[in-house]
């Protein structure tokens, strides 16, 4: 060896230890740096209610977890952003979440109008997606790594109104005629093109089949219109605003019927059980919680009361049935699928979410082949023995006995419902 | 579907009953983009804004939605007078045309709604008064309270305000302003200050509006947009500026909407009611009402 081929060894060692230190140090560093979740979230707009809801549900698990120590040693971090609402935001908002924040991770805002436009930006970059409540949105897309927490079961649209139809056909004698009427909106649509299909199964005859618009003020006018048909099923499925136009305007009118109600989303809401009160009395809502002696979801009673201290403060839904456990349950889904992965590859965390049953505080929960519940349970409810408008009567089994599943079932229907609202 | 005499008259004034509602919300846009040429594209917002200050009074002391809308119709006068100032100095000054300002205005209304939202929260609002679910009957007839009150209310509060525009130096002055401010300013009136005041009662008319609007129905933070094409609607329609047009272009819209809800669908509604508006743009580009 020479003298010159010994010095260039000896000048290769600081360099080689250099290297070995630097990339320790960053292995270390990414092994500390918060894991950063993102997603829009409805903040301001028509949707906010429920956008803000589930984002204080979701930060009750994330303050939770890092409590705990976080997932595979490092904290979690949020990256949100305010899609107001709006559909055509919400590309631009995963695109940055994704390229430019560069996330770990990505999981939906509210709702189906939300989620259908994030989707082509997520499934070019073959990201795992849990969806927070959208009505079949990728039906279409056929993304093989979306998975969604609305428990309406495999086929979304029609699981979605397949309870009410079950309930409303128990009565005696059987119902032979149906009426739909639904807001100009994606969800409504989607709810209806599934209730067709379940009243054609039961062999139901449609007498009234519309949507108004949704800046529809008074609703007395669709409500004598669906009168006139006079059927034996009326069934509505609206967002919050229009559900309440629609029940209010059923009181005014008089509205006879054997069944009234359908998938309105909003009964479940502490403002529209409040302004509703009484009125609600005979109708057929769907709800996804309600304290029933036959709901039995470990943990939801601890989680409502963290979230219901909280919810008033934050001027959000005040009991917070609807959305907020599941949108703690989607964060304990990824929560344990990073856990068990043991790290943050979307294949396997797609993989491993397919394959696993999950312990929630909404229940068990196995997705299936298209990321939808493998087994839908949404709940059917009759409305009963409501008297005044305070909220508190609601905390308390017997104000709302479900209908649907079978499993809970905690009451019988009451028909018709000119008798069964008084 | 069979067209009783019973669907027939209760569609009718059921229309006729939003009808006057709608002139409420539109009343406040007929003075300001009517008289004083403001798009003011806010004002639902802040029929919105008066809903809330309706529902908070009810709540914290227990007033009428009515009562409340009275009692805060000073402050919404004040930030009238406020806002047009501003408006003012910033673009009529400088001589550009009104839709200048309509940047302006669409920051007014995400402003009111940050604040709506940061004060409040983000959840439905509404109020639970004796009459809200409760009807009266007359024969066939099937009439709400929480639609006749308004009605009633929003007709009586046009019919004032139209006389005082008819019989008052003010509202003489006002329409001196829409006609030709000029030729008041060389009569020595402060047009500016009178064009606020008109602004600021346009303002009034917004809050008292939102005070009826959470009776009919609960309210979001954003729920102004909904009205925006709308109260515009009504106003072209009945004619621009022409109170008495107001009223009647929002009952025939009102009607159009009840009618076609009931008898052809709901969905309907808004082709028929633009369809209107675009049948009279044809035919009389003056509104129904309009000179």
């Amino acid at each position: 060896m020479t003298f010159k081929s010994a010095r260039k060894r000896l000048f290769l060692v600081p360099l080689l230890l250099g290297t070995f230190l630097l990339s320790s140090t960053l292995q270390a560093q990414t092994q500390t740096k918060p894991i950063r979740i993102g997603f829009g979230m409805a903040q301001t707009g028509a949707l906010a209610g429920n956008g803000k809801a589930a984002q204080l549900a979701m930060e009750i698990w994330r303050e939770e977890i890092n409590k705990k120590g976080g997932l595979l040693g490092r904290q979690v971090e949020f990256v949100s952003y305010d899609d107001q609402s709006n559909p055509s935001l919400v590309p631009g908002i995963y695109t940055k979440l994704i390229d430019s924040d560069k996330v770990d991770l990505v999981v939906s805002g509210y709702g189906t109008g939300q989620i259908a436009p994030a989707l082509p930006t997520i499934m070019q970059r073959k990201m795992a997606f849990i969806t927070l409540f959208g009505t079949n949105p990728n039906g279409k897309f056929g993304y093989e790594r979306y998975f969604q927490m609305m428990p309406n079961g495999l086929e979304p649209a029609v699981g979605l109104t397949y309870g009410f139809f079950e309930a409303a056909m128990s009565i005696n004698p059987k119902p032979t005629t149906v009426a739909f009427a639904g807001g100009d909106a994606e969800y409504s649509a989607l709810a209806l093109e599934g209730a067709r299909e379940n009243a054609k199964k039961y062999g139901l005859k449609v007498v009234y089949d519309k949507s108004y618009p949704m800046s529809t003020t008074d609703f007395a006018p669709v409500v004598r219109g669906i009168q006139a048909t006079n059927p034996d099923i009326v069934f509505v499925a609206g967002y919050p605003p229009d559900s309440v136009g629609i029940i209010r305007a059923a009181n005014e009118v008089g509205l006879k019927t054997k069944v009234f109600g359908g998938p309105m989303i909003g009964l479940g809401y502490a403002a529209v059980k409040k302004q509703l009160g009484p009125l609600l009395n005979g109708v057929i809502g769907y709800e996804l919680y309600v304290p029933e002696p036959t709901v039995k979801f470990p943990g939801i009673e601890a989680f409502l009361k963290k979230y219901q201290d909280r919810a008033k403060k934050e001027g959000v839904d005040e009991l917070g049935f609807y959305l907020p456990p599941y949108g703690y349950a989607m964060m304990e889904i990824l929560g344990q699928s990073i856990e068990k992965t043991g790290g943050l590859d979307q294949g396997k965390l797609a993989e491993y979410m397919h394959t696993t049953k999950f312990s929630t505080v909404v229940g068990d929960i196995k997705f299936g082949a298209n990321g939808e519940w493998q087994v839908g349970r949404p709940l059917y409810v009759q409305y009963r023995g409501v008297v005044g408008n305070d909220i508190e009567q609601f905390r308390k089994a017997g104000k709302a006995p479900i209908m649907f599943p079978r499993d809970m079932k905690s009451g019988e229907l009451k028909f018709p419902y000119e008798e069964a609202r008084k | 579907m069979d067209i009783s005499f019973d669907l027939l008259i209760n569609a009718l004034v059921s229309g006729l009953l939003l009808g006057g509602f709608y002139a409420a919300l539109s009343l406040g846009v007929s003075i300001s983009f009517g008289m004083l040429d403001i798009v003011n594209i806010a004002h639902p917002t802040v029929v919105i804004l008066g809903a809330y200050f309706a529902w908070w009074l009810n709540e914290n002391y227990g007033l009428d939605p009515m009562v409340a809308g009275i009692v805060m119709s000073p402050l919404f006068f004040l930030m009238g007078i406020l806002i047009y100032r501003i408006y003012y100095d910033r673009f009529e000054k400088e001589g550009g045309d009104s839709l200048r300002g309509l940047a302006f205005f669409f920051g007014i209304l995400f402003i009111i709604e940050m604040i709506l939202i940061l004060l409040f929260g983000v959840d439905y609002r509404n109020v639970n008064v004796s009459y809200t679910d409760a009807t009266i009957k007359f024969g066939l007839l099937n009439v709400p309270y929480r639609l006749l009150i308004p009605f009633v209310f929003s007709v009586s509060l046009l019919l004032i305000i139209r006389w005082a525009f008819k019989k008052t130096y003010f509202g003489r002055a006002v329409s001196a302003v829409a006609q030709d401010p000029l030729a008041l300013q060389l009569m020595g009136v402060n047009h500016i200050k009178v064009k606020g005041y008109a602004f600021g009662l346009s303002l009034v008319t917004a809050g008292i509006g939102g005070a009826l609007l959470i009776i009919i129905q609960s309210v979001q933070p954003a729920a102004g947009r909904e009205y925006i094409g709308l109260v515009f609607a009504i106003c072209v329609l009945g004619g621009m500026g022409n109170l008495m047009g107001t009223l009647f272009g929002a009952m025939i819209l009102g009607v159009a909407e009840s009618f076609t809800a009931t008898f052809a669908g709901p969905s309907w509604s808004p082709a028929v009611s633009f369809g209107l508006l675009l049948l009279t743009l044809a035919f009389r580009p003056q509104g129904i009402f309009g000179k």
